[in-house]
């Protein structure tokens, strides 16, 4: 057993500039995966549809989406059909956007196991942002079969969604930690999600194409992480220009920096979560 | 020896107001802030000493390797602070502890079980969640089921549990976490009798291996049973640290949570009834030779009354009566039984009960006066004060008869001829 060693436990006072303990979560990652574990079993736990909600919420924004953007407004889509278009960045961003709402409720979600059990407190955002990759593996087998269907080939390009997958997740991590250690204190935070979800959807090219933007305006408007995800996503899948280097290092530059802030402002402020939730 | 914990001027703050409302909104904060202000410059710029409130202040002690500690005190005392601090749920305002090994903390039942969820997925879970590695529960997890007795239920979410079965799995899991230091807050104040037992019984086990066990509790007599040493909280501060059977003993004569004992206690404010002619004032209790002292399981008792007569009346009946927290009358001591009449002057009279024995078990009753003539209604019935009956001399690792009368009693085994106790085959 490797717990047999005896180790001190320090009690002191919070510190203004604590570690980020990621050598402490990594010993409890078993811990990490239970939650995991936990969210994924309970989310559709006693719905009619259960898992099938992970591609119905997708699938219906392509939907709305192909019929308002694509046939009503007539939004260019690069010579890829409209819907195809859509739900490949539509996979990546539910996942984000889901991500973004679940993360910031779960502290305060499991304010049970806070004020009465001491772990790694940033184990709880990070479980649900994982529990939410399940959903998104599972939207995006329904892309593979969209892909199938409109008859694009596989090819070896399709492993680039990988790299852009991990800079979904770090960004939605980075956002979630904010959002999540943020809600603990002030629970505005609960009714400015959608909101900026919604907004956060414009300012992403789902809808539409990135290359409407051009010049320095494109890399600013990369400083939004999910921007290079979404290109990323159509080069590797169907086949449209690849993101600029400026674009991928603008946004792998914002995400990092935000999941890094994120977790040190979390880690900063969770030493007081059991006094304030 | 190393002690497994020592803590040094351990101190928690909390600001008011600001962990009163759950719901805090940005709004809030601005209006509370922008208020704060104000009166901060009123003020002339001292902070809010009105409004921080220290749950805890200064609390230093050391606990040995191995040992059983009691952590006592009223309700708001600081008992739970403390014990949050230690298992590091909070952090503290001022000083610091060192805690010697794996702390596993107990401070409710059940801590993320998913109601959703199954037994057998919240074993797991919160094994997880308490600190056990998945191959350390795999191993336990007969152990911890046979516990339990929920071995038909483990594909049944918790939420179709009964409470019983519900606590049994959650304690069980606890039970296993085999921490080097074992913090436990109270979680034995429920369930059933058997259970009950059943967890002094697995928390003796735990004390008695070695491990080192800080135990908050109301129940003063499983801090005796359970605890070697205790440590007496009051109003956030130690007051008192020592052999258990002195700590609580002096716990219960300031007071605690029931009437102390050789002290009047005033039943102006008490629930009553009757007619008022004449009322019960006030009460004392004391055991004659020991004035300070709890009442004992077998020991006597005193009860000396003031009784506040509007005229000179005689009265037939002038009794006491214990009653067990479910209300079962066990003690009617009635002067009507002697058949003697009790004259009352005008004024204050004093009246003095003396019982020879209590015949009582270990627990917390309830005491009343009742005051009629011969017949009809009640001229005063007063719910006088709650007494605690504990029995100091005990101690060791046993369990609250469940029992609310003593017995003393001897079993012996009985060889051939003896019917149905065959002894030893």
């Amino acid at each position: 057993m490797s717990d047999t060693h005896v180790r001190w436990t320090i009690i002191e006072p919070a510190k203004r500039w604590p570690a980020l303990g990621l050598g402490e979560l990594w010993a409890q990652r078993e811990l990490v995966y239970f939650l995991t574990w936990r969210d994924v079993k309970v989310r559709y736990k006693q719905t009619l549809l259960g898992v099938a909600w992970a591609i119905i919420q997708p699938l219906a924004t392509m939907l709305v989406f192909s019929l308002f953007f694509g046939r009503l407004a007539r939004v260019p889509s690069e010579g890829v059909p409209y819907p195809l278009f859509a739900l490949t960045a539509l996979v990546p961003w539910t996942f984000f956007a889901n991500g973004l709402t679940q993360s910031a409720n779960s502290v305060v979600l499991n304010q049970n196991l806070v004020t009465k059990v001491y772990f790694p407190r940033l184990a709880i955002p990070l479980a649900t942002v994982l529990a939410g990759a399940v959903d998104f593996v599972l939207a995006f087998v329904l892309l593979l079969v969209f892909l199938v269907a409109y008859g694009v080939a596989p090819s070896a390009s399709w492993l680039g969604v990988v790299p852009f997958s991990l800079l979904a997740i770090a960004a939605t991590l980075g956002v979630g930690l904010w959002l999540a250690a943020l809600n603990v204190r002030y629970r505005d935070v609960r009714y400015a999600v959608p909101f900026l979800t919604q907004l956060w959807l414009f300012a992403t090219p789902i809808a539409y194409p990135s290359s409407l933007l051009s010049g320095p305006a494109r890399t600013v408007y990369a400083l939004n992480p999910m921007v290079a995800v979404a290109d990323g996503f159509r080069w590797a899948l169907l086949g449209t220009p690849a993101p600029s280097a400026a674009t991928v290092a603008a946004s792998c530059a914002a995400a990092l920096t935000l999941l890094a802030s994120g977790a040190y402002f979390f880690r900063r402020t969770e030493q007081s979560f059991a006094d304030l939730v | 020896m190393t002690p497994a914990i020592r803590a040094v001027g351990l101190g928690k703050r909390y600001e008011l107001g600001r962990t009163v409302s759950r719901d805090r909104t940005l709004r809030e904060s601005i209006v509370e802030s922008a208020g704060e202000l104000v009166r901060s410059i009123r003020r002339g710029g001292a902070p809010a000493e009105d409004r921080e409130h220290w749950a805890l202040r200064d609390a230093s002690f050391e606990i040995a390797e191995g040992e059983a500690v009691g952590l006592i005190g009223a309700n708001g005392a600081g008992k739970s602070t403390l014990l949050k601090l230690l298992s590091r749920v909070t952090s503290p305002t001022v000083g610091r502890a060192e805690i010697h090994g794996r702390v596993g903390s107990l401070l409710e039942v059940g801590t993320g079980f998913h109601p959703d969820l199954t037994g057998r997925e919240n074993v797991y879970l919160n094994g997880a969640i308490l600190g056990m590695r998945g191959s350390e529960i795999a191993r336990k997890f007969d152990e911890i089921v046979a516990f339990a007795e929920v071995e038909r239920f483990l594909d049944t979410p918790v939420k179709r549990y009964s409470s019983g079965m519900y606590l049994r799995l959650a304690f069980a899991v606890a039970a296993h976490l085999e921490p080097e230091v074992l913090l436990v807050d109270e979680v034995l104040a429920v369930g059933d009798a058997a259970f009950q037992k059943k967890c002094l019984g697995k928390m003796g086990d735990v004390a008695s291996s070695g491990r080192t066990v800080i135990f908050v509790s109301h129940n003063m007599d499983a801090v005796l049973r359970l605890c070697g040493r205790a440590i007496l909280l009051e109003r956030g501060r130690v007051s008192e640290m020592g052999g258990s059977g002195e700590v609580v003993a002096s716990y219960l004569a300031r007071g605690g949570t029931t009437a102390r004992p050789n002290h009047w206690i005033d039943l102006a404010d008490a629930p009553r009834s009757g007619s008022g002619e004449a009322r019960f004032a006030r009460i004392r209790y004391f055991v004659p030779d020991d004035e300070a002292s709890v009442p004992r399981p077998d020991g006597p008792i005193t009860f000396d009354l003031q009784i506040d007569a509007n005229a000179a009346l005689s009265v037939a009946s002038l009794a006491i009566s214990v009653r067990s927290q479910t209300g079962v009358l066990l003690v009617n001591a009635d002067v009507v039984e002697k058949g003697q009449l009790i004259a009352l002057a005008r004024g204050p009279n004093r009246v003095r009960f003396a019982l020879e024995a209590l015949h009582l078990n270990p627990g917390i009753y309830g005491v009343s006066l009742w005051l009629s003539h011969a017949v009809g209604q009640a001229i005063d019935h007063v719910a006088a004060f709650e007494l605690d009956v504990l029995d100091l001399s005990s101690r060791g690792l046993g369990i609250t008869p469940k029992s609310i009368v003593p017995c003393r009693f001897s079993v012996t085994a009985l060889r051939n001829g003896a019917g149905e106790f065959d002894g030893e085959g």
